[in-house]
């Protein structure tokens, strides 16, 4: 049922074996997709190094360097993805960052230049690759894209970026609403928190994941490979019906109240 | 439970060899290198990033969680290793 066989997709965010990206990446190889890989480049090379052997069992037939700060970067990504694709089909987005001091203590004296770069990096680079995206999906296509629940409600230490997310989510709903009428559909996965690289990041992340396995109705946190799960979903002809929607992949936490 | 009697009953040379081989992993530095008094940072060339992967790479292994007060607190191989023994200790 379940079939992703003969799509083109391209997963961004992928950092180490924790990552929630690869975890999509692994689900999205097993339905059957052709998996390109977008890693952030360093002066080193160790990241091009750690992803490049992460991802060497997916045979990825696309392996690029993608700073979404990086205009250059970004034209050259997509002008790969046309000479050797000719088109995609799926698009996961899954980017985001933040000064760590912004990450925690008091949300009102968050720097400007904080601020922007969070929103630059997490919300605008959404907005940005689905642009470029948009030209290559030519036969419809579905793109994916990860929020958080401090997006919409208050999460200690989130701060900027719940107000990132918040932005992503709203851009989910205008990208959704645009794109719709070439068949390409934009939903987000929202998670419950998982100790990831990036998460790492957010003061109290641990005190978090104990509070969900005390409440959440599964009593428990979820895997990414059930997150990658629920991207397999949206980006299959089983979702064919669902777009501008943010999942909670969260264990239920989400319904409650306390 | 097996699992859980070996951490506990762990020697502190075994929980440093323990902590050497990850650190040589993820770090990618020659095993030698690995001595106690190794700072992450300045002997083995660790940036923020390695840190975090670090940790989280020691938590997985020995079953334990190290907060981000205690993992600052961390810098050098010997530190590292002090810390895990007092935690599986005190888990005993």
């Amino acid at each position: 049922m379940l079939d992703l066989t003969g799509k083109n997709a391209l997963v961004t965010g992928i950092a180490n074996n924790r990552s929630i990206a690869w975890g999509i990446a692994q689900q999205l190889h097993k339905a059957g997709a052709n998996i390109g890989v977008s890693y952030l480049p360093d002066d080193k090379g160790k990241m091009e190094k750690k992803v490049a052997e992460l991802v060497e069992p997916l045979n990825p037939s696309l392996f690029v360097p993608c700073d979404v700060q990086n205009e250059a970067q970004i034209e050259s990504t997509f002008a790969a993805i046309q000479e050797k694709w000719s088109k995609l089909d799926i698009l996961i987005h899954c980017l985001a960052f933040a000064n760590k001091e912004d990450l925690s203590g008091e949300f009102s004296h968050t720097s400007r230049s904080g601020f922007a770069k969070a929103l630059e990096i997490s919300t605008y680079s959404l907005i940005q690759l689905s642009g470029a995206a948009k030209p290559l999906m030519t036969e419809g296509g579905s793109i994916v894209t990860l929020t958080y629940l401090g997006g919409d409600r208050v999460v200690p230490n989130y701060n900027v970026m719940g107000i990132a997310k918040a932005g992503l989510e709203m851009s989910v709903r205008y990208l959704a609403s645009e794109l719709g009428s070439q068949n390409v559909r934009v939903n987000a996965i929202s998670a419950g928190p998982i100790r990831t690289l990036a998460s790492s990041a957010v003061g109290g992340i641990l005190d978090m994941i104990h509070h969900v396995e005390e409440v959440a109705p599964l009593r428990r946190t979820v895997t990414q490979t059930e997150v990658g799960n629920a991207a397999a979903f949206l980006c299959s002809d089983l979702a064919s019906g669902i777009t501008g929607q943010i999942l909670y992949v969260d264990a239920g936490y989400q319904i409650m109240g306390m | 439970m097996q699992l859980l009697e070996d951490v506990i009953f762990m020697s502190e040379a075994e929980i440093f060899e323990k902590v050497k081989k990850i650190v040589t992993e993820q770090l990618s530095v020659e095993a030698e290198k690995v001595t106690p008094p190794a700072n992450f940072a300045n002997d083995l060339g660790a940036d923020s990033l390695d840190t975090v992967e670090l940790v989280m790479a020691l938590e997985e292994e020995f079953d334990i969680e190290i907060p981000d007060e205690a993992a600052e607190q961390i810098t050098t191989v010997q530190q590292a290793v002090d810390y895990i023994s007092n935690k599986v200790t005190a888990s005993a």
